[in-house]
């Protein structure tokens, strides 16, 4: 599998660490426990496109948001968390 | 029909002509009490014990391919009951107990196989692991020896215990753990459902949950809808877009788990070796074929395929084990689905919606829970309350903090 | 000998001798094992897997089910390679396998007098009674019957090797179309890869008599191999066998260097795995011919008519001199022109009643083969008429099998053409064309001009552009084929190797097993080392017509890696043994393997667990001197493994005051404060120590065992969470070596290694600052303690930790390893590896008043659900008492030893010397409340079941004067 890191160029995934799906934004730090419980366990897990997070740890360490699709494994772009 | 040496030696004598279908192929009623959704070993498992237990029998199994076709006919065969948790333990061993007694129950020879499962270990922290945990299923009742190098070279000739990276301190053995033949406890369970009045309706695919007033009145499928009063759902691998039809949102993430096959070669390992330093699990089927496991690919997946990464991986970890394997080939490789749950323990419970029961969250560890698993989910259908077995197994532990993590990963699906 | 006197691509100026079963043979250079023993005459080679019946050589490639033998010797005795694939070397050493005694007598073929009893699925129907019988009797016979060859018991001599490489287009095959593909492709300038399995390029043009452009079709591949290797962009890797198509674009692929060498030379790996990333890929892997299950059709002598041709043509063997060619088609006729014309006697046996007449042969037209004699080998064929030919040779043409394998890796489902009755490619992965035989187009010129397109495409799809190639001319006539699949009659077998006939798939039908996957798995169609490559249309064609369906409905099982069986040590490449893993090693490693170091792995790194001194009998002689060493004077312990984190930004305290549980952002420049990082499920992550090195500047450190995590859970809090931060974080741990030094005169030993002021006052307890130390070198000094002492931890650069430690030693202080750190710790009662498990939370650890209730921080919230702050989990203690271990568990004195009445487990264990008893921490539920009381340790694993003291978990200086002195 090939991730397309938008700072190294597409480089073989075994460069990368993936932690699955992009969470939604963090609650705010008042936020009952459901939504807690919810960001943090919770996921769509679709069979279909994804959003998700992987780290180039063995390149330029950045945290990216790839859009891939779990059927085929086929991305759709990738793009940095912080920009 | 019972199977025997004697009936099969009546078969033999006249041609194996009037062999009968292990299952009937019924066209579906418009309505069961009770419909399982997922035509894999859990939820054949699930309908036997529906039949056997509970005298439920009016029951049908939904299976969107063929019967057997999920996890339970791509894993690496292994079965074991070495637990750490509390939660786990009891439930594992109980399924233990259920497959030493399985041929005999189904009258169907699943090569239930106890030739020991042996973890081993490479240093005093590994080995301090496993004592907790091997303590941990003696106080379960469970089985478990703590062996030393030399008990281990002993046990597994051919295993390099001296390599110049992480030496083989010794092992945590269970000696009932073993293999059972995958394919033949899917058939097993499905013939023996099927003798007692369970309809499996192979290429039935559910397209969607009907739920009126907060209970659920049946499911929608390729074929119809079919009408019943409690829905048990058992896809391990699809239960999120299953369970999304019920308009739930679940603790799991559906990922890639590889294994492999070696060409058939002459006996060389006799137990089922796991190794500490890296993911890899091993054994030897009556063919010959030596199976191979490793960790997960790491990323969501429902391809039901991998990646090089893995291969180099597990055959490393293999030749590192086994020296002499090197000379050996790869023949097979298959992927399966697996719900990797965010505590790495399953989920057997109720659901928010009335009668309607989930069976989820098996990680990879779904095969050796067969038994138990439908036993228990039996249970918790026909009586509407979890068995004590899997009371652990709730699906509300995450909000209240209960969570089963024997690796202490967190809630990242892919560290379990 | 049926070595015919002219012809072949044999060198007959190289002889290479070799033997087989113990007995000599003589070859040639160009020969494979299976050439060279059809050539002295040898048609037995090995035997079947369940009724172990006799079995010779099918094929003439890598799809061959039946001569499987067992090669070389030693540690490079490698079972179940194929006779059809094996090069001859000189001195070549084979045997037969799965026979005993011999494969002229194998008791074992009793077997196949019981084969209705055997069919498909039996095991499942019986061995079950007495129940324990399957364990003891039955699976360990079925175990020794079953099984091919042997591994080797020796390790492998040889070595390998992983090779990653890159191109614009990837070539598999190099018949004529991948040749065409590759030179259209190549003369564009794109950078190709052309992979063929075989050790010869050409294909079938090696094993077919053919013409291009008028002359023999080798002229036409030797012109195309010596333009592409006058190429630089083009690679050529002959004895390469792509065997999976990977996602994007990656195929893996195995490259057999030395194999067809008596032994790899020293400079030279056995086989070299590649992982090859490829813009765009023609397959041209060409067909595979297919059997027709027939009554004892797999007796040796029996074979595929293309491979009888090839055997001719290629290496001038002749299978046989009374020939019988059963077809289906006109193919098997080129078949029966070739043994004609090499000197046999030919018959033709063709079912349909048009055949056309042949000269120099007799032709039974509307005819079919039913049975086949003899008894190691075949004498004669039996037809339907009755007649029966005598016959040594029968070869087979059941049609082709386009081998489409890659194309269908990543789930394009082959897709069933009744017309050419042969599965051709659906819809290949993203990237890949399928082209010539592979395609279904069959003819040379067919091939020829597919080839040619799909190979410029390509290279205009990786953006290189070229000219179309002139075509060659070459024969464009398809061979006439009217499908036949099986005909009637027992013990017609459809997969040779496992023994699966068209019986046993008609009772799995029967049975219920009608999806072709369950057919596959109840019959093992299709799961023998040949992978269905000839078993699986017969089967598939055989499962429709005993479920009544169609070819197309009836489908395919899926297609996956590999294509065909690879050698494990080929993909584990050069990483096992020492080279397993990466090993890191410390600044201070050689310095310690001197002073009398043993190591111990700590993930990848090596630790000095003790220094042994001369005269000391064992471990606890050394680690107790070291403890005892540290409590009464001074140690010091190499420390460089912790992860060290520089956080540094306008942002740095706001992004630790988020990450850490407690507050950072109130330090001052120059202190240090004591940090517990939780996951944002609220379990404690790691701990460590955060050091303010100026305001907007921290040093952060970590565990050994979750220094990367740690780094990537700050990277992930910052980068994903918490983007607006202006911050950097970069990981030094490699940048510093690092250096605890520890004991009651530690800052005596301290003042004589630096320049700096070390006093009480100007390094407090917590402070840190930058040092000179003696020598000139420059690095840190962090007041911190570990071990409960008046302790430093000293950073200097790598190259200057040997100096440090040898003025450290020359100071008075001994150095001490992970041991005796552990000894201190637990003496101490911080946690460690034992509680930072993953499943404590900071309350388990008496840690619980650091939460901060004034921020948001990462764990903050999911640390209050009920079940983290139960008072009743299991919290931190400290144990006394004989016979402690970890991994114990705790019970209740007088309780019964079962799970509901465990009460936690003893999570570390020592012997103090300090206190000369053993000592332990352990998680024990309602802890606190049991200090004092006697608890039951259950350690039945290690045969221990006694009882410990439960004592609050700090046994030294519990007040800390020590620490701050």
């Amino acid at each position: 599998m090939r991730i397309p890191c938008p700072f190294c160029g597409e480089r073989d995934a075994a460069e990368f660490l993936t932690i699955g799906s992009a969470p939604p934004p963090r609650p705010a730090a008042d936020a009952p426990m459901a939504a807690w419980h919810d960001y943090v366990h919770l996921r769509d897990n679709p069979a279909g496109l994804h959003a998700e997070l992987w780290q180039h740890i063995h390149g330029c360490r950045q945290w990216l948001r790839v859009m891939r699709d779990t059927r085929t494994h086929v991305v759709a772009g990738a793009e940095a968390c912080r920009r | 029909m019972r199977h025997s040496a004697l009936a099969l030696l009546r078969h033999a004598l006249t041609g194996n002509r009037s062999w009968a279908p292990s299952w009937r192929d019924p066209a579906p009623k418009a309505a069961y009490d009770t419909l399982i959704v997922g035509g894999g070993g859990h939820g054949l498992a699930t309908a036997h014990y529906l039949a056997k237990n509970h005298g439920i029998t009016d029951v049908a199994v939904l299976e969107k391919g063929w019967l057997g076709g999920g996890n339970v006919g791509r894993n690496t065969t292994i079965i074991r009951s070495n637990y750490l948790l509390p939660g786990n333990t009891p439930f594992y061993e109980k399924s233990m107990q259920l497959w030493e007694g399985l041929e005999q129950d189904l009258n169907y020879n699943a090569m239930v196989s106890q030739r020991g499962v042996l973890n081993l270990f490479h240093s005093d922290s590994q080995r301090d692991a496993y004592a907790r945990r091997g303590n941990a299923m003696r106080l379960a009742g469970v089985d478990a020896e703590l062996l030393d190098a030399a008990q281990v070279r002993a046990m597994v000739p051919g295993l390099n215990l001296d390599s110049q990276r992480f030496p083989v301190k010794g092992g945590l053995l269970q000696r009932r753990g073993g293999t059972a033949r995958h394919d033949a406890v899917a058939w097993g369970f499905a013939r023996a459902a099927d003798q007692l009045g369970v309809d499996l309706l192979q290429n039935t695919e559910v397209t969607g949950i009907r739920i009126e007033r907060g209970r659920v009145l049946g499911v929608e499928t390729t074929r119809g809808f079919i009408g019943a009063k409690r829905v048990g759902l058992a896809v391990a691998g699809n239960t999120s877009r299953v369970a999304a039809m019920a308009g739930l949102r679940l603790p799991i993430e559906s990922h890639v788990l590889q294994a492999f096959v070696s060409e058939a070669v002459k006996p060389m390992i006799d137990t089922v070796v796991t190794y500490g330093a890296g993911h890899l699990y091993v054994s030897q089927s009556d063919k010959g074929g030596l199976v191979f496991g490793g960790d997960i690919d790491g990323y969501n997946s429902y391809a039901q395929r991998g990646n090089l990464p893995v291969v180099h991986d597990v055959m490393e970890c293999a030749v590192q084990l086994f020296p002499s394997m090197s000379r050996l080939r790869y023949l097979r490789q298959w992927g399966g689905i697996m719900d990797m749950s965010m505590d790495g323990s399953p989920i057997i419970d109720r659901t928010p919606v009335d009668g309607l029961f989930l069976n989820c969250g098996w990680c990879y560890g779904g095969f050796k829970a067969t038994p138990a698993s439908g036993w228990c989910f039996a249970h918790t259908i026909a009586t509407g309350q979890p068995h004590a077995l899997n009371a652990a197994f709730r699906l509300d532990r995450f909000a209240t903090g209960h969570v089963i993590d024997e690796k202490g990963a967190g809630a990242q699906a892919n560290l379990h | 000998m049926t070595r015919l006197a002219t012809g072949g691509l044999i060198d007959r100026m190289q002889p290479r001798r070799f033997t087989f079963d113990g007995r000599g043979y003589q070859g040639y250079a160009g020969d494979t094992l299976a050439s060279a023993l059809l050539a002295n005459g040898l048609r037995l080679v090995g035997r079947s897997f369940k009724y172990h019946r006799p079995r010779g050589i099918w094929g003439l490639g890598s799809e061959e089910p039946n001569a499987l033998v067992e090669l070389r010797a030693g540690g490079r005795q490698e079972p179940n390679t194929r006779a059809t694939t094996a090069e001859l070397f000189e001195g070549l050493v084979a045997h037969s396998q799965n026979r005993w005694p011999s494969l002229r007598f194998d008791v074992m073929a009793v077997n196949g007098l019981f084969g209705p009893l055997l069919s498909a699925g039996f095991y499942y129907k019986t061995f079950m009674w007495p129940s324990s019988f399957w364990e003891k009797v039955y699976e360990p016979l079925i175990r020794r019957a079953a099984g091919l060859g042997r591994a080797a018991t020796a390790p492998d001599p040889d070595r390998y090797e992983r090779m990653h490489a890159h191109c614009d287009v990837l070539v598999v095959g190099a018949g004529p179309a991948g040749l065409a593909a590759a030179l259209a492709a190549a003369r564009s300038g794109a950078r190709v890869i052309l992979a063929e399995e075989d050790f010869a390029l050409g294909g079938r043009l090696l094993a077919d008599r053919q013409e291009i452009n008028g002359a023999p079709a080798l002229d036409w591949v030797a012109w195309v191999l010596a333009e592409l290797q006058n190429l630089p962009e083009v690679t050529l890797l002959p004895r390469t066998t792509v065997f999976g198509a990977f996602d994007h674009g990656t195929y893996g692929a195995v490259q057999r260097v030395a194999d067809h060498l008596p032994e790899p030379p020293p400079d030279m790996p056995r086989q070299r795995g590649w992982t090859i990333v490829a813009k765009r890929v023609v397959l041209a892997a060409g067909a595979v011919e297919r059997p027709i299950a027939f009554p004892g059709n797999d007796r040796p002598g029996v074979m595929s008519a293309a491979a009888v041709r090839g055997y001719i043509h290629r290496y001038g063997a002749l299978p046989g001199r009374h020939a019988v060619v059963f077809t289906a088609g006109d193919d098997g006729l080129r078949t029966a022109t070739a043994l004609r014309d090499a000197g046999a006697e030919v018959t033709v046996v063709d079912p349909r009643p048009e055949a056309p007449a042949m000269p120099g042969m007799r032709v039974v037209a509307g005819a079919r083969v039913v049975g086949t004699r003899g008894r190691l080998g075949l004498s004669a064929v039996q037809l339907d008429s009755g007649e029966r030919i005598a016959a040594d040779v029968l070869a087979v043409a059941g049609g082709w099998n386009p081998t489409l394998h890659l194309s269908a890796h990543q789930g394009g489902r082959p897709v069933w053409d009744a017309a050419q009755a042969a599965f051709l490619p659906g819809t290949p992965p993203p990237g890949m064309v399928v082209a010539g035989a592979a395609a279904g187009r069959f003819t040379l010129a067919a091939c020829l001009a597919d080839g040619a397109a799909a190979g410029l495409q390509a290279a205009r799809d990786a953006g290189h552009d070229g000219r179309p190639l002139d075509l060659p001319q070459a024969e464009d006539e398809p061979a006439g084929l009217r499908a036949l699949y099986h005909v009637p009659g027992r013990k017609a077998f459809v997969d040779f190797q496992h023994d699966v006939t068209v019986d046993d798939i008609a009772l799995a039908a029967r049975e219920g097993f009608r999806s072709v996957e369950h057919a596959k798995r109840y019959t093992t169609l299709g799961m023998a080392t040949d992978q269905g490559r000839t078993a699986n249309v017969v089967g598939l064609a055989i499962l429709a017509e005993a479920t009544g369906r169609g070819i197309a409905e009836t489908g395919t099982t899926m297609f996956r890696p590999p294509y065909t069986p690879v050698t494990i040590g080929a993909l584990a490449g050069a990483q096992t043994g020492r080279d397993f893993r990466p090993v890191r090693r410390t600044p201070l490693h050689a310095w310690s393997a001197r002073h009398g170091a043993s190591f111990v792995d700590s993930g990848a790194w090596q630790r000095a667990e003790w220094y042994a001194r001369p005269g000391e009998t064992g471990w606890r002689d050394s680690v107790d001197r070291e403890v005892l060493q540290v409590r009464r004077a001074a140690g010091f312990c190499d420390v460089s493994t912790l992860g060290k984190i520089e956080v540094v930004g306008p942002d740095a305290a706001a992004l630790l005051d988020f990450v850490y549980a407690n507050t950072m952002s109130t330090l001052k420049p120059g202190r240090i404060r004591y940090g517990i990082m939780l996951r944002e499920d609220g379990f404690v992550l790691d701990d460590g120590t955060c050091a303010r090195l100026a305001k907007d500047r921290f040093f952060v450190t970590t565990t050994t065992a979750n220094a990367a995590r740690v780094m990537q859970h700050l990277e992930y809090a910052h980068q994903v969470l918490r983007p607006e931060l202006d911050v950097a974080i970069l990981s030094v741990t490699e940048a510093w070596a690092q250096i605890a030094l520890a004991g009651p005169q530690a800052r005596d030993v301290l003042a004589q290694v630096t320049q700096a002021d070390v006093s009480n006052a100007a390094l407090p307890h917590m402070a840190c600052l930058d040092a000179a130390f003696v020598g000139g070198l420059r690095g840190r000094l962090y007041r911190i303690s570990f071990s409960g002492e008046l302790a430093y931890e000293i950073g200097v650069p790598p190259e200057a930790a040997e100096a440090l430690a040898d003025r450290l030693l020359a100071a008075g202080a001994v150095p001490y390893g992970t041991e005796a750190l552990g000894v201190l710790r637990i003496e101490k009662g911080h946690a460690g590896g034992g509680e930072l498990n993953g499943q404590t939370t900071a309350g388990d650890l008496g840690l619980g008043r650091m939460l901060s209730t004034t921020k948001d921080f990462i764990g903050r919230a999911l640390a209050q659900r009920p079940a983290l702050v139960d008072p009743a989990r299991p919290v931190l203690v400290g144990l006394r008492g004989a016979g402690l271990r970890t991994g114990a568990h705790l019970l209740a004195p007088g309780a019964a030893a079962v799970t509901e009445n465990d009460l936690g487990h003893v999570t570390a264990a020592c012997w103090s010397p300090n206190l000369q008893q053993t000592i332990g921490l352990a998680l024990l539920a309602e802890g606190r409340d049991r200090i004092g009381t006697r608890i039951r340790v259950f350690d039945a694993l290690r045969g221990h079941d006694g009882e410990a003291e439960v004592a609050a978990p700090v046994f030294i200086d519990p007040e800390g004067t020590r620490t701050r002195g």
